[in-house]
C-alpha cells in the first residue's frame, strides 16, 4: 500500500507538459532565449523554425544521419531526436556558435575549408560538430578515433577522406 | 535531353567513330584546322594537345574571331589548375549557406502529399472533406497526372467522383505503385498538413501487380500498363526512344546506341573465336539518398511565380514549370542558391513541385513542399536494376572477335533503364550486336543516377574481360593494351599500375588463410557532353568590384569556385576578388548539372566574357595611359603597360566609367574542330581506370576494400582540389553500390521495406578505403578552357574493379550486386572446387 501512496506522491510532483505551448528558457551558444514551445517540438525544429538558426540540418529525422548534430553540455547529440523541453537550462552549442565571437573559425572549420572536406555542404555542419567534439575530448586522435567520431555522420557526396584529413590536421595544428 | 534523344540525333553523323578511338589525340585529325570550319569570320590559334609530361604538341584550330587566345598548359598559369579553396567553404562550415530546406517566407504554408497504399489500382473516389475541415488547412489539390512515370500512347485518364467542398468529377490516373501521389494539402504548419493528409479517404479497385524485374518478364505477368508506352527524358537522362514495340511489360528491343549500334556479324565473329565466354550479370536498384531531400517553395503572385528549388537545373526547371502552367518563361523565376546533393535525381518539377505550385496559386501564399526521408527513399527516383547476358569471343592472342549483349533493366513505372554503351564502344570488336529491353514493374519511377546505365554495363563488360584474361592467361593490363585504342586509358593504366604496384598481383586464390587478399582493375568511360545553352554576364562596377552572373547552379561540385578561377586568371586577380552570383534564372542561362557537363560547358563562355571585359578595360586604359591597347596586360589588380612605365588599377579605371557598370554577355562557342556527334558530344572520352585492393573474409563473407587507386582525366584540370573530392565521391558511391546498398520491396504488397538510411545500407566512415588519385592533365584543344567533367567517370568502373579483385582473392566470381556476405559465402561454396 505504501507503494501506491508513493506513486501518487510522485505523480503529484510530475510536471505535466502540454497540450499547448509552455514557457521555457534555452541557453544556446551562450545566449539565453525565453520561448513558448510545444512539448512535442524537437530541438531541431525549435532551432530551425522558431529561432531561424538553420545551420543545423535535418535529413533523416530519426537519428541515423547525424546532420542535426549539436552539443548538449559539450557532448554530441541528434537534435532531431531530442525534445526541446528536455534541454531547458542546459548548454546547447550549435554550428552557429562554434566560431569565436569575432568570427575566427574553429580549427576544424578552418581545416575543413583547407582540405575541401565539404561538397554540397548539407552534412557539413553535423560533421564539423562531431569532429570538433572529438578534438575537445581528445586532442591527439588517431585516424580510427576520427572514423569513430563521425561514424554516425552520413555524407553522400563522399567527403569522408577529406574530413579525416582535416580533423587530423586540425588536431596537429592545435598541438603545435 | 535524354541519352536516347542524343543518340537519335546522331543519325546526322554518317561516320560513327571507331570504338575507343580518340580523334582529339589522333595527330592526323587534330592537326588539321580545316577539319571543321566554324561559321562567320575566323582565325587560327595554336592550342596545346596531348598529355602533360608525356607528349604535349601544339595544333592549329580554326575558331571564331571573337574567341580568346589559346590558353597555355596549366604550368604557365597562375590560378587555373592550382588547388583552390572553395569560395563558399566558409558559408558551408559555419552553417550559413542557405538551402531550399532552410528558407522560410512570410505567410509560408507547408505542403504534404497523400500517397497510394496500393501497388496497382483504379481510384473509385477521393474524399477530401475531412482534410479541408482540418484546422490550418488552406488548400487542397488532386493529382491529375503522376509525373515521372511512362505514359501510355493511348492515354485516357479515368474520371471519378471526388468530394472536395462540393462533389465534382475529376480525372485521375491509374495507381501503379505504392506511394503514388493522389492528393496534396497545404496547411499553416507541417503537422497540420500531415494530419490533414491522413484524413483523405480514397476508395480503390485493386488490380494485380508485379514488383520484381524477372517476374515482370514472364509472359503471364500482370501488365503494369494497358498499352505501349513512351517517355521523354530530362536534362539528366532517362526517357526512351520513341515508338519501340512493347509486349506485356517488355518494351524493346532497342538496338541503336549512341555510338552506332550493331556492326558486323556476331555469328561469324563467334565462329572465329578460340574462346567464348558467356555470363549473366545482375545489378540492383541504387538510391540517390542525397542529404537534402527533394523539395521546393512555390510563391505564386499575379505577376511572377518564384520558385526556390533543390534542383540540378534551374533553367530546365523554369522551362518545365512554364510549360506545365502555360506561363511565359519570363514570368517564372527559379532560385537555387545552395543545394544538398542531387546525383541525377533532381531534375524537373516532381509531383511535389507541381502540387506546391497549384496549392500556392489556390491559397495565395508561398507553399514549401519538401520530401521527408521516407519519401526520399521510396518515391524520389533510383538507378534502375539490370539483368544482362553478355557473350564475348576472342582469339588466343586476346583479339576480340565478337561481343553480344542482351540486357534488361527496370526503372519501375519509368522507362530508360539501359545499361550504357560500354559493350559497344569500349573495346575493338569488328562484330557487335545488342538488344535492350525496358521492363515495367509496379515500383515507383526510376530516373538518372550518376552515369546512367554505365556502371551496370561496365560491371558486366569488365568482369567478362577479366575472365577472358584468366582463360587466355594474359595479364589484364597487357590485354587492354591490345584491345583498347583509347590513348588516355593507356596513359592511365601506366601511371595507375605503377602507383598501385600492379606487378605484385598474385594468381587468383593464392592466399592460404581464411582472409584472402586480391587485386583487380577495371576501366570506364563517359562521353564528353557539352551543353551549348551556357551563357553568362560579367560586370565591372564603378567601385572596381567584379561580378559574374549565370543561372548555372553549384550542386556541390564547386563550379562557383571554378568560375572565379577562370575570371581571376584572365584578369590577373585572385578568385576571392570575384563575386559569383549563380543559381537564379534572372541571370543568363547556364547549363543544367547532369552528365558531367557543367565545367566543360560554362567555363569557355566565362573565359570569353572575361577576355572581352579585359579588352574593353584595355581600350579605356589605353585612352588614359596614352598607349595602344595591345601594349597592355593585367597584373595583380592593375592594367600595366608591357613596355614598362604606365599602369592603372582596375579600381581607378572603374571609377572613371561613364555608367555605373561595364558589362559583357557571352555564350559558349561550339567545340573547336566541331563535335563528334550532333552539337552535344565532344571528341574525347572522359576515361578512367581504377584499381582495387581488397580482402575477403571467407569465414564471414565480408569484403573489405583497403585501397582504390583511381586514374582519371577530365581535359584540363581546373581545380584539382574539387576534382579529387568528386573522384572520392564517385568511388565511395561505387563501393557502397557494390557492397551494401539494396532497396527491398515486398513483392506481395509493393511496399518498400527499408525506406530510411539505416536499413538501406550506405557506406560510412568506418568503411572508407585509402584512395590514391592519378589525375592526368589532358589537353584536347576543344574550347577556350579545354575543361571536361569528372562527376560521372568517377563512379563508372568502381564496382567492376572490386568484383575483379574479389575474384583475384578467392578464385570465385560474383556476378550479382551487391556483393553481400551471403552472396560471397554462397559463391565460395559453389565455386569451392575451383
Amino acid at each position: 500500500m505504501a507503494s501506491l501512496h508513493e506513486a501518487k506522491a510522485a505523480e503529484a510532483t510530475l510536471r505535466v507538459s502540454g497540450p499547448g505551448p509552455m514557457p521555457l528558457t534555452l541557453k544556446i551558444n551562450g545566449k539565453t532565449h525565453k520561448l513558448q514551445i510545444e512539448p512535442s517540438e524537437t530541438l531541431a525544429e525549435t532551432l530551425r523554425t522558431t529561432l531561424g538558426m538553420t545551420g543545423t540540418k535535418v535529413s533523416c529525422d530519426r537519428g541515423t544521419c547525424s546532420a542535426c548534430t549539436v552539443w548538449l553540455d559539450g557532448a554530441t547529440m541528434c537534435s532531431c531526436m531530442t525534445l526541446t523541453v528536455d534541454v531547458a537550462g542546459r548548454a546547447v552549442t550549435t554550428i552557429e556558435g562554434l566560431a569565436s565571437e569575432d568570427g575566427t573559425l574553429h580549427p576544424v572549420q578552418e581545416a575543413f575549408i583547407e582540405k575541401d572536406a565539404t561538397m554540397c555542404g548539407f552534412c557539413t555542419p553535423g560533421m564539423v560538430m562531431s569532429c570538433a567534439a572529438l578534438l575537445a575530448r581528445n586532442s591527439s586522435p588517431t585516424l580510427e578515433d576520427v572514423r569513430t567520431a563521425c561514424s554516425g555522420n552520413y555524407c553522400r557526396c563522399g567527403t569522408y577522406p577529406n574530413v579525416f584529413e582535416a580533423t587530423l590536421a586540425a588536431a596537429k595544428k592545435g598541438a603545435s | 535531353m535524354t541519352e536516347q534523344e542524343k543518340g537519335s540525333k546522331s543519325k546526322d553523323s554518317t561516320d560513327p567513330p571507331q570504338s575507343g578511338k580518340d580523334p582529339a589525340t589522333d595527330g592526323k585529325k587534330a592537326g588539321t584546322a580545316t577539319a571543321h570550319k566554324p561559321p562567320g569570320k575566323t582565325k587560327i590559334i595554336k592550342v596545346p594537345v596531348g598529355y602533360y609530361g608525356v607528349n604535349i604538341a601544339e595544333v592549329e584550330r580554326e575558331v571564331p574571331l571573337d574567341e580568346p587566345p589559346a590558353l597555355p598548359v596549366n604550368a604557365h598559369l597562375n590560378v587555373i589548375g592550382k588547388p583552390t579553396r572553395r569560395l563558399d567553404g566558409e558559408l558551408k562550415v559555419t552553417g550559413s549557406a542557405r538551402y531550399t530546406a532552410d528558407i522560410q517566407l512570410a505567410g509560408m504554408l507547408y505542403g504534404r502529399m497523400h500517397r497510394s497504399t496500393e501497388a496497382h489500382a483504379e481510384i473509385r473516389s477521393i474524399d477530401l472533406s475531412g482534410a479541408l475541415a482540418h484546422p490550418g488547412v488552406r488548400a487542397v489539390h488532386i493529382v491529375s497526372r503522376a509525373i515521372g512515370i511512362a505514359r501510355e500512347r493511348e492515354d485516357k485518364p479515368r474520371v471519378v467522383e471526388a468530394k472536395v467542398t462540393f462533389d465534382r468529377k475529376v480525372g485521375v490516373p491509374t495507381v501503379k505503385y505504392v506511394g503514388q501521389p493522389i492528393a496534396a494539402v497545404a496547411a499553416t504548419t507541417e503537422q497540420a498538413a500531415r494530419e490533414a493528409c491522413e484524413l483523405i479517404k480514397v476508395e480503390y479497385e485493386t488490380l494485380p501487380f508485379v514488383i520484381e524485374l524477372e517476374d515482370a518478364m514472364k509472359p503471364d505477368a500482370p501488365k503494369v500498363f494497358k498499352g505501349p508506352t513512351e517517355q521523354d527524358g530530362t536534362a539528366g537522362g532517362g526517357g526512351a526512344p520513341k515508338g519501340l514495340p512493347q509486349k506485356g511489360n517488355l518494351r524493346g528491343p532497342e538496338t541503336k546506341g549512341m555510338f552506332g549500334g550493331d556492326r558486323g556479324n556476331v555469328e561469324t565473329g563467334f565462329s572465329q573465336a578460340d574462346v567464348v565466354i558467356e555470363n549473366q550479370y545482375r545489378t540492383q536498384i541504387h538510391m540517390h539518398s542525397a542529404l537534402e531531400p527533394h523539395g521546393l517553395i512555390a510563391d505564386w503572385r499575379d505577376d511572377m511565380l518564384t520558385i526556390y528549388a533543390s534542383t540540378q537545373g534551374t533553367s530546365a526547371l523554369r522551362g518545365d514549370i512554364a510549360s506545365v502552367f502555360d506561363l511565359p518563361k519570363s514570368k517564372v523565376r527559379v532560385i537555387t542558391e545552395y543545394m544538398g546533393g542531387g546525383f541525377g535525381a533532381k531534375f524537373g518539377t516532381g509531383n511535389y513541385g507541381i502540387a506546391a505550385i497549384f496549392l500556392s496559386r489556390q491559397a495565395k501564399a508561398p507553399v514549401k513542399f519538401m520530401h521527408d526521408r521516407k519519401e526520399e527513399q521510396t518515391v524520389s527516383g533510383f538507378r534502375p536494376n539490370s539483368f544482362q547476358k553478355l557473350k564475348i569471343g576472342a582469339k588466343k592472342d586476346g583479339t576480340i572477335t565478337a561481343i553480344e549483349l542482351e540486357s534488361y533493366g527496370s526503372g519501375g513505372t519509368a522507362l530508360g533503364a539501359g545499361v550504357g554503351w560500354a559493350a559497344q564502344s569500349m573495346y575493338k570488336s569488328p562484330n557487335f550486336a545488342s538488344e535492350h529491353y525496358d521492363v515495367l514493374t509496379n515500383q515507383s519511377p526510376g530516373c538518372a543516377f550518376r552515369a546512367p546505365g554505365q556502371p551496370q554495363g561496365i560491371f558486366a563488360v569488365e568482369q567478362s574481360i577479366d575472365e577472358l584474361c584468366e582463360k587466355l592467361k594474359i595479364d589484364p593490363m597487357a590485354m587492354r593494351d591490345k584491345i583498347d585504342d583509347n590513348e588516355t586509358r593507356r596513359e592511365q593504366r601506366k601511371a595507375g599500375a605503377k602507383l598501385f604496384d600492379w606487378s605484385s598481383r598474385k594468381p587468383a586464390g593464392s592466399d592460404a588463410g581464411p582472409i584472402k587478399r586480391g587485386l583487380g582493375m577495371a576501366q570506364g568511360e563517359w562521353p564528353r557532353f557539352v551543353d551549348m545553352n551556357s551563357s553568362c554576364e560579367l560586370k565591372l562596377t564603378n567601385d572596381g568590384s567584379i561580378e559574374i552572373l549565370s543561372s548555372v547552379q553549384d550542386i556541390g561540385t564547386g563550379i562557383r569556385t571554378v568560375l572565379a578561377q577562370v575570371i581571376a586568371e584572365e584578369l590577373g586577380l585572385k578568385p576571392t576578388d570575384i563575386t559569383v552570383r549563380i543559381g537564379d534564372t534572372v541571370f543568363p542561362t547556364g547549363p543544367a548539372s547532369g552528365g558531367s557537363v557543367t565545367t566543360g560547358s560554362i567555363t569557355p563562355a566565362v573565359r570569353k566574357a572575361a577576355y572581352h571585359l579585359k579588352l574593353k578595360m584595355f581600350d579605356l586604359a589605353a585612352n588614359s595611359l596614352k598607349c595602344e591597347p595591345e601594349d597592355l596586360q593585367m597584373k595583380e589588380g592593375s592594367i600595366v603597360q608591357k613596355s614598362g612605365g604606365g599602369s592603372i588599377t582596375i579600381k581607378k579605371l572603374a571609377k572613371g566609367l561613364s555608367t555605373d557598370q561595364l558589362s559583357v554577355f557571352a555564350s559558349r562557342t561550339a567545340d573547336y574542330g566541331g563535335f563528334e556527334l550532333g552539337d552535344f558530344v565532344g571528341f574525347g572520352r572522359l576515361s578512367s581506370v581504377q584499381f582495387a585492393d581488397v580482402r575477403v573474409d571467407t569465414d564471414t563473407g565480408r569484403i573489405y576494400v583497403d585501397r582504390i587507386v583511381a586514374a582519371h582525366a577530365c581535359g584540363r584540370p581546373m581545380n584539382p582540389l574539387g576534382i579529387e573530392s568528386q573522384i572520392n565521391g564517385g568511388i565511395l558511391q561505387g563501393i557502397s553500390w557494390a557492397l551494401y546498398e539494396n532497396r527491398h520491396t515486398d513483392k506481395n504488397t509493393g511496399v518498400v521495406m527499408n525506406p530510411n538510411v539505416e536499413s538501406y545500407k550506405l557506406i560510412g566512415a568506418k568503411e572508407i578505403p585509402k584512395i590514391d588519385i592519378v589525375l592526368l592533365e589532358e589537353y584536347l584543344g576543344r574550347s577556350a578552357t579545354d575543361a571536361g567533367g569528372i562527376g560521372e567517370p568517377a563512379i563508372v568502373p568502381t564496382a567492376a574493379a572490386i568484383a575483379n579483385a574479389v575474384y583475384n582473392a578467392t578464385g570465385v566470381r560474383i556476378n550479382t550486386l551487391p556483393m553481400t556476405p551471403d552472396r560471397v559465402l554462397a559463391a565460395l561454396r559453389k565455386g569451392g572446387s575451383k
